[in-house]
């Protein structure tokens, strides 16, 4: 197994081991020599990634692996967006760096480029970072750092229930507790005589769901069914919700769960009434899903979902007349990568806004404090293209506040109600009074 | 790539302790010396070389194939988890990676009792449906073990005495990252001198027969069954402390951490270093842990969009895999050794690098 | 007792879309003696193939057809350029390099395709068919699924049992220099069977890709029960790993419509331990003695 050679062959394996691991740590250590500082502080600048011309910021998404579909588009429609406002001359005079890193949705990996993003990058704020498990994995280091955590791409609680626990981490869209406390409260209120059973992910967006909408409803759920993320057949869970005479499916999953459903119910034969979340029910996707596969057994296009009760709480490509979907088209044409407008590049684009906003608030001598102050303190300032407002305060770091019913019909969503409000726990669901839902963006597309 | 140096003590055990003091020193001094994100750096390297070099036994000195690695680190890393709930914790750390060890070789023993009977293709079959299976228990049992939001893992402070003694050491106070990092690396450490004293043990011995020929080794007396389990289980230990370490680093055990793709990381890792060899092992995680980022950022410096050059690490990977396997079968330790080897003859042998195939 | 019935037809048709995967398997074992765990990635590769020509416009059956040739295409490809090495060599590095490119062609995909979902056409009716006045979970492409997996299970016997081609075959993969010997144009021969086994994957990836929706990991799931059907029914015999895909298919639809979708891998890697435990070389073994 070794060459025959003259000279006595070394040992294989531990007697090297030593010049080995000098050799590899001797590798690590170059690395870290080669770092370079762009904390150029002049002018104005008061922070970490922030210099007199820019701001550092980053954030991580599943750019590969099973959850890229779809997600790892969030960060193109952002990017685009801060491109919109850096050719606009950017916030106070800084340019936006957007640093994205790819964590699979594998929180191993999320607290690896989160490190690299705040020890190496030195980033000023995370903005945006999708993922409950992922993200949960980070959310401590980041409140212990004092970098600024806005806008987490998840409706979990966690992200704004416990300020003194995490005083750097906020929300923003709503979330999953009172999206399900709506939906319960509209079904109880409408269909009182209705079957109702769950289909649910398996995982923190199901359960808080599950018990906003057992606030409610909970005499009227025959039966619960949960799907594992990733397992493509949803055949036998469908099954049992069919065979338990459910005749109105509340499903809380992502939107290639809605097309599979809806796949495996036309292939059960069963027909009950649909009730999807805001997270799944993307009509423009699901609907360009169905209609491809079998011409006749599904409606094409964007009919696909005619019928189909859900949530709404930001304007999507839907609404194409909508003053904030006509200045999001215009950042893209201008400033986006190939492909269209979708869904979750709007709601990239949105909470950019909202970033950039809460940059405006936080003023010139922009500082982690300072934009945190900022979000907690001038909350009701922030318009933007969600409907309700959000719930920041010194006590909350709860994200957007509401949502409304709607049915869609040939894939636009009609209201069935007006914005309803509300928080966690046994908060009320109120109308909500701010009269965001008919405001439109600033003249510049760039908030002030 | 060197020869052994006649200075060096010639029993192995003597050796072997001696290069790992010279080692942990300097991987003290190193992680003085370098950033807080390397320090993280080189935990996470800490870890998957000490899965890596578990699983580098197993491949390379019994000749089994395990795809399911990364569902025995995530044993050791719940338990870790398990043990670590709250500040309050009285578990101490020691114990904690112990626990995480024996519980991952207890199922690595009921695995090897398994997969001593197949082999080959059959155990690779085997393992990969253990890959899988192993993160659907986390979901299944939520109530104990926190379903797709996972565990999270609190780091117990410090103590007294370690903070004291490495103030007095280095003159720097120890972070947190650097504590993780320091106690990685002492994890491997201890870890790599068993391994490398079993390997060159009778066990090992045994462990190479069976591998290279089972029907002469059974002749031998070498009960075949017992060696795979043995390596088997070895092997299962390494990576339940290896996912101790990394439960402390990332301070959370969560089912998406331990996919496929983890338990094909580590087989890439032990292939790239050179099956059988620790040192490989740990050349392997080094890869590992400093390639990606170095290939992203050249992706996205070339112009490609963040989501094409995150694909770039993976395909690296993949490409070397290849490549190692058709044009360097004695991986990267193998093949520097070789070519150390070769210098000194003067090319006066046409070797070729098959002649190392393993 | 309809939700009995339903998970049972839901576990039978994806017992033969498991056993269409299988079927790849044991032509690669059979014909090289390798296991190759690039054979989901390469079917996902030939599927988005046919999506790409679908997309364009053709029918769905041109796009079966394009599959299936730049399937067979791309195993010979593979063959000669990146297995030939490895052949007969150590079992080993042969199951490296094919998960080696596993990882390549998937990253691959991902940069080519693109990472998101799409749906691919059925090229039959999706919605169940009627039996009296009930729907039942078995549509017109489901029944196509099935017939397709027991023709090519058919014809697989029928090479390897009856023709001269396929004893040859055998031959080349058994013993290489003894069928050298005897006249057999091994090298042919080894890229043949890759090359029909990824044809035979191909299809594979059409009939599971059919009526539902592909991205770069769709395979992902079909690559670990795919491959524990082929253990389970033994890796050498057709027949075989279509009843383990049938076995498996059933077994993991009831545990995931009663038990729980979580537990569906964990009752697979149960499945197959108690058979290897029971019958090492898995249910339709023909090699009778085993060393170990």
């Amino acid at each position: 197994m070794t060459p025959r050679t003259g000279t006595p062959v070394p040992h294989r394996g531990p007697a090297t081991l030593a010049g080995l691991l000098a050799t590899a740590l001797l590798l690590a250590g170059c690395g870290a020599g080669g770092r370079e500082d762009d904390g150029e502080d002049g002018g104005g600048a008061s922070d970490t990634g922030v210099t007199a011309d820019t701001i550092t910021i980053g954030a991580h998404f599943p750019l590969t692996g099973v959850a890229a579909p779809g997600y790892s588009e969030i960060p193109t429609g952002a990017q685009a967006y801060f491109d919109y406002v850096n050719a606009n001359g950017g916030v106070h005079g800084r340019q936006i760096e957007y640093l994205v890193k790819d964590d699979g949705y594998n929180p191993t990996n999320t607290s690896k480029v989160t490190n690299e993003l705040v020890l190496q990058d030195e980033i000023f704020a995370m903005v945006g970072g999708l993922g409950t498990p992922t993200h949960s994995a980070v959310v401590d280091f980041l409140n212990g750092e004092g970098v600024p955590d806005l806008f987490v791409s998840s409706g979990s609680l966690m992200w704004g229930d416990d300020v003194a626990a995490r005083p750097m981490t906020f929300g923003w869209q709503p979330d999953y507790e009172i999206e399900g406390k709506i939906i319960g409260q509209y079904v109880a209120e409408n269909q009182p005589g209705a079957r109702v059973g769950l289909f649910l992910q398996d995982d923190d967006f199901g359960e808080d769901a599950e018990q906003g909408v057992r606030r409610y409803l909970d005499d009227q759920i025959v039966e619960v069914q949960r799907y594992t993320s990733g397992s493509t057949d949803v055949g036998p869970q469908i099954a049992a919700l069919q065979s338990a005479g459910v005749d109105l499916v509340l499903s809380f999953n992502t939107p290639s769960y809605t097309a599979l459903s809806q796949l495996v119910a036309l292939k059960l034969g069963y027909d009950p009434a649909w009730f999807y979340s805001n997270v799944g029910s993307d009509p423009g996707l699901v609907g360009a899903l169905l209609s491809q596969i079998s011409e006749g057994a599904v409606q094409g296009g964007t009919n696909a979902l005619d019928g189909v009760l859900t949530t709404e709480y930001i304007p999507g490509v839907d609404a194409p007349d909508d003053p904030w979907v006509q200045l999001w088209q215009k950042v893209w044409d201008e400033h986006g990568e190939k492909g269209e407008l979708t869904n979750y590049r709007v709601y990239g684009m949105s909470h950019a806004y909202a970033f950039v906003q809460a940059l405006q608030e936080a003023g010139e001598d922009l500082t982690r404090e300072g934009l945190v102050e900022a979000l907690e303190s001038d909350s009701q300032d922030l318009v933007g293209p969600q409907l309700a407002p959000f719930r920041f305060s010194a006590d909350s770091h709860m994200g957007i506040s509401g949502m409304r019913v709607v049915e869609l019909q040939g894939g636009v969503g009609e209201p069935l109600t007006p914005i309803l409000v509300s928080d966690i726990g046994d908060a009320e669901i109120t109308e909500d009074t701010s009269g965001q839902a008919e405001d439109a963006p600033p003249e510049s597309g760039i908030p002030d | 790539m060197r020869a052994p140096t006649p200075a060096l003590p010639d029993a192995p055990l003597a050796r072997h302790l001696l290069l790992a003091a010279v080692g942990l020193v300097a991987v003290v001094l190193v992680l003085q010396g370098v950033s807080e994100f390397r320090r993280f750096q080189l935990a996470e390297m800490a870890y998957l070389g000490i899965a890596a070099g578990g699983l580098t036994v197993l491949t390379g000195l019994n000749g089994q194939v395990s795809l399911g690695h990364g569902a025995l680190m995530a044993i050791g890393a719940y338990t870790a988890a398990l043990l670590l709930p709250d500040r309050d914790a009285s578990v101490p750390l020691p114990l904690v990676l112990l626990a995480a060890t024996v519980v991952a070789l207890a199922v690595g023993a009921v695995v090897g009792v398994a997969a001593a009977r197949l082999h080959g293709p059959y155990l690779a079959g085997a393992t990969l449906a253990l890959a899988v299976a192993v993160p659907g228990i986390a979901l299944y049992f939520k109530d104990t073990l926190g379903g797709e939001q996972g565990l999270p893992v609190v780091l117990p402070e410090p103590p007294a005495w370690a903070l004291d003694t490495a103030y007095f050491l280095t003159g720097q106070e120890l972070t947190t990252s650097g504590y993780v990092a320091l106690i990685g690396w002492l994890v491997l450490t201890v870890t790599y001198v068993l391994l490398a004293n079993l390997s060159r043990s009778r066990v090992g011995r045994r462990w190479r027969a069976v591998r290279d020929d089972e029907v002469a080794a059974q002749l031998a007396g070498i009960d075949l069954g017992r060696a795979r389990v043995s390596a088997f289980v070895v092997s299962a230990a390494a990576a339940g402390a290896a996912g101790a370490v990394l439960a402390l680093s990332v301070r959370l055990a969560a089912p998406s951490s331990f996919t496929l793709t983890l338990s094909l990381t580590l087989l890439a890792a032990v292939v790239l270093g050179g099956l059988g060899s620790l040192t490989g092992a740990l050349l392997g995680a080094a890869l590992l842990t400093f390639l990606p980022q170095v290939a992203t950022g050249l992706g996205t410096d070339a112009g490609l969009s963040d989501i094409q050059a995150a694909e770039l690490a993976p395909l690296v990977y993949g490409l070397v895999m290849v490549a190692v396997v058709l044009l360097a079968p004695a991986g990267l330790a193998g093949s520097l050794r070789l070519l150390a080897v070769r210098r000194r003859t003067r090319g006066a042998l046409s070797t070729t690098s098959k002649g190392t195939a393993r | 007792m309809q939700q009995l019935l339903n998970t049972s037809l839901v576990g039978l048709t994806l017992g033969f879309v498991y056993a269409a995967f299988a079927l790849a398997l044991v032509l690669v074992w059979r014909s090289t003696r390798v296991v190759n765990f690039a054979q989901a990635p390469m079917a996902m590769v030939t599927t988005f193939v046919a999506l790409v020509v679908i997309e364009g416009g053709a029918s769905w059956w041109l796009g079966l057809a394009a599959a299936l040739a730049s399937g067979l295409v791309l195993g010979a490809v593979l063959e000669r350029a990146v297995v030939r090495p490895v052949q007969g060599g150590s079992q080993i590095n042969a199951v490296i390099l094919t998960l080696g490119l596993f990882i390549v062609l998937h990253a691959l995909a991902a940069v080519v395709f693109g990472n998101r979902y799409r749906s691919f056409p059925a090229p039959f009716g999706i919605r169940g068919l009627e039996v009296g006045d009930r729907t039942v979970a078995l549509t017109p492409t489901g029944v196509f699924t099935i017939v397709a997996v027991l023709v090519v299970m058919a014809l697989l016997v029928a090479l390897f049992r009856f023709t001269d081609l396929g004893l040859r075959m055998r031959a080349a993969a058994f013993n290489r220099e003894v069928a050298r010997l005897l006249g057999v144009r091994v090298g042919r021969m080894l890229t043949l069977g890759w090359a029909l086994a990824s044809l035979v994957g191909s299809l594979a990836g059409v009939l599971i890709a059919s009526g539902s929706l592909v991205h770069p990991g769709f395979m992902d799931s079909v690559v670990v029960f795919g491959f524990v059907a082929a253990v389970l029914g033994g890796l050498d015999s057709p027949v075989g790993s279509v009843v383990g895909g049938l076995v498996l298919g059933l077994s993991l639809s009831f545990v995931s419509g009663y038990v729980g979708s979580q537990l569906v891998p964990l009752a697979a890697l149960l499945i197959l331990v108690l058979v290897l435990l029971v019958r090492p070389g898995g249910l339709f073994s023909t090699t009778t003695a085993r060393q170990v």
